[in-house]
């Protein structure tokens, strides 16, 4: 296990940058998310982690030393894909003996390993099926074994739950969390759900146009967005934005509360328009607009149903709405966070 | 009410939808291709299965029933045993040389380089090239007094004129140039296959073997050849089926010789049977194919249907 530092990395697929200058220091046990929408450059990023691309420039540190012309082979990261990349020639065994067959470890020892594995995955039944015989989770614990059966010095991830289907992927992602605190094992993780990446990483570094536009903890990301782009990507519905005195003004939807829900602090107060109400069991979003700005763009406010009566917000009337001075954020022009117009 | 009676009482054709049955309808369309089946393949087969029990020849046109006596004639002939050793080896020769070369050569077409589409549509003309035409050409790189070859050898230094070697006239240089030549047409079929199959290997399953550590060899030889060796044994199939049946490459080149050294078992049949006119004994050796033929085609269809996954 070893900590991953880049410096600069970039790379370019003729003219058009992938990735476009990313420094990211990932210390040793940490879980890293990278998180961005498709085409964002960071699956290219990972695939330069992990050996499969060369970049253009910048260095990449494993353990401290610089592996830029190193191999794959001799990177000693894991990697699994996707689609899980499961040899469908092979037992699920021999798929998880395959990479420590490359190392030439002794056949005793590879035994002993894979026992290890398979029991920490619970695949031990599963050893002598091929992977056409395994459903979806199970394909994933067997990806799993293999990338960590010999003890990669990092482990890398490529959006791996996205071929499960929704119920079993919040399961799936509470086994690959424990998984890795368990065995603390540097990970990297490419996902561009953000319900991944808040619920795993311990930081996510948010990936925009080849660009790190943010690294922090969850909570960070989510109450201190750094610029507009990780505002609006982070939080369903995104942060609200309102353009004011050549900056915006951001607040959260469920910081957007009906002016009486407030009682103590500092506050600035909204005429609210409501347009559309949808009740979603827990909480209740309310679209609509707010006076003195852009009619045309949609504020939304995330309620507690329990508070907000059904007939008290009706969609065509105006309300009286407010948020906490503290919960309010301020971008400048070009987008970037400031302290304050 | 009296338009919808009178309609009813005319009933339709019954042949009017008979097209609209799928069992009619099918059997009408495949109807041409049984029928050339049985008529371009069965009926000479049986007719060749006849003529190897009789004593049919063209001067005494007989259907005198002999049983296996033509059998045991022709085996019983050293030519003919050495005939069946050398289909053995030019048929499994010019298929490994023509897979060793295709493997190669699709390897190389794989990776993407200024002017590969034009390469690769140039690859395929050994087999688009008409099989009379290919041969003279090699006929003269083999010559005894005009081998380019050996010119070029000369040249070079490798080898002196006097100890030149003449291809086509030595028993085993003669068959490894036979082998040659077929290897040399079967080849761009061996590339399309290998190409098919590597192609179709999803990326991840390549990238994680090479995250895995696994080199080029072992990345060739435990995931990508296991995983095409089904389209593989597909495409040798046909390569052992065309090639044991094959005799055009041995008559235009070497016409059997020198001495039979290259003689298989389709130009032996034909020699017998239709040049020397002994129908009957030309049969039975070319029969002897068929239980060779039946084998590997059934041991590599039964191979394929385990190794599928």
């Amino acid at each position: 296990m070893a900590a991953v530092l880049t410096r600069d990395i970039t790379k370019k697929f003729g003219e058009v940058p992938a990735v476009n200058g990313i420094t990211l220091a990932v210390p040793d046990g940490e879980f890293m998310v990278l998180l961005g929408p498709s085409g964002c450059g960071k699956t290219t990023f990972l695939r330069i982690v992990c050996g499969l691309e060369r970049q253009t420039s910048g260095d990449l540190l494993i353990g401290g030393n610089i592996v830029n012309d190193i191999p794959p082979r001799a990177r000693g990261v894991a990697m699994m894909f996707q689609s899980y990349g499961l040899y469908p020639h092979y037992t699920v065994r021999n798929n998880i003996a395959f990479p420590l067959r490359t190392q030439r470890v002794p056949g005793a020892e590879i035994d002993k390993k894979i026992e290890w594995a398979s029991q920490l995955l619970g695949i031990g039944h599963l050893l002598d099926r091929r992977p056409r015989q395994l459903s979806g989770g199970e394909r994933q614990r067997v990806a799993l074994a293999r990338a960590l059966v010999r003890e990669p010095t990092a482990l890398l991830l490529d959006e791996p739950l996205s071929n499960l289907d929704a119920k079993l992927r919040s399961s799936a992602r509470q086994e690959i969390k424990q998984f890795q605190q368990r065995v603390g094992v540097t990970t990297i993780y490419v996902t561009h759900d953000q319900v991944e990446a808040m619920g795993m990483g311990d930081r996510i570094a948010v990936i925009d146009h080849g660009q790190v536009r943010q690294v922090g903890t969850p909570a960070e990301i989510y109450d201190d967005p750094a610029d507009r782009f990780v505002a609006t990507f982070v939080g369903t519905p995104p942060m609200n934005l309102l353009a004011r005195n050549g900056g915006y003004l951001g607040f959260r939807p469920e910081n957007f509360l009906p002016r009486d829900m407030i009682d103590d602090g500092a506050f600035t107060e909204f005429s609210f328009r409501v347009d559309r109400s949808e009740y979603l069991g827990s909480e209740r979003v309310v679209y609509g607009a707010v006076e003195g700005f852009d009619a045309a763009q949609v504020i939304t406010a995330k309620l507690p149903p329990a508070h907000v009566a059904e007939e008290s917000i009706r969609p065509g009337e105006w309300h009286p709405f407010a948020v906490r001075n503290s919960m309010l954020r301020y971008f400048d022009q070009d987008g970037k966070r400031a302290s304050r117009h | 009410m009296v338009a919808i009676t009178d309609r009813a009482a005319k009933p339709a054709s019954r042949f009017r939808f008979i097209l609209d049955q799928r069992g009619v309808l099918g059997a009408i369309l495949v109807a041409p291709a049984v029928l050339y089946v049985l008529l371009l393949v069965g009926v000479p087969f049986l007719l060749a299965v006849y003529y190897s029990v009789s004593a049919y020849t063209i001067y005494d046109p007989s259907w005198r029933f002999v049983g296996l006596a033509n059998f045991e004639q022709i085996l019983q002939d050293p030519v003919f045993r050495e005939t069946l050793g050398n289909t053995f080896v030019f048929t499994f020769g010019s298929q490994l040389l023509g897979l060793v070369l295709g493997k190669f050569g699709a390897l190389l077409l794989l990776r993407p380089f200024p002017g590969r589409r034009i390469v690769r549509a140039l690859i395929i003309l050994p087999w688009a090239v008409p099989i009379a035409l290919a041969t003279v050409a090699w006929e003269w790189m083999f010559d005894s007094l005009y081998s380019v070859i050996n010119w070029t050898m000369i040249a070079l230094g490798i080898v002196t004129r006097s100890d030149a070697p003449n291809w086509l006239g030595t028993p085993d240089l003669a068959m490894l140039c036979v082998i040659v030549v077929n290897a040399w047409r079967f080849f761009p079929f061996a590339i399309v296959i290998f190409l098919a199959g590597i192609t179709a290997i999803p990326q991840d399953i390549i990238d994680a073997a090479t995250v895995d550590g696994a080199g080029f060899w072992r990345r060739n030889y435990q995931i990508i050849l296991p995983m095409i060796l089904p389209i593989v044994a597909v495409g040798l199939i046909f390569g052992i089926v065309f090639t044991f049946t094959d005799l055009s490459i041995v008559f235009l080149l070497t016409n059997g010789g020198p001495v039979g050294a290259t003689s298989v078992l389709g130009f032996k049949g034909f020699q017998v049977g239709i040049v020397s006119g002994d129908v009957s004994h030309g049969a039975a050796i070319s029969l002897f194919m068929l239980p060779v033929l039946l084998l590997v085609v059934i041991g590599m269809l039964r191979f394929i249907r385990r190794r599928e996954i």
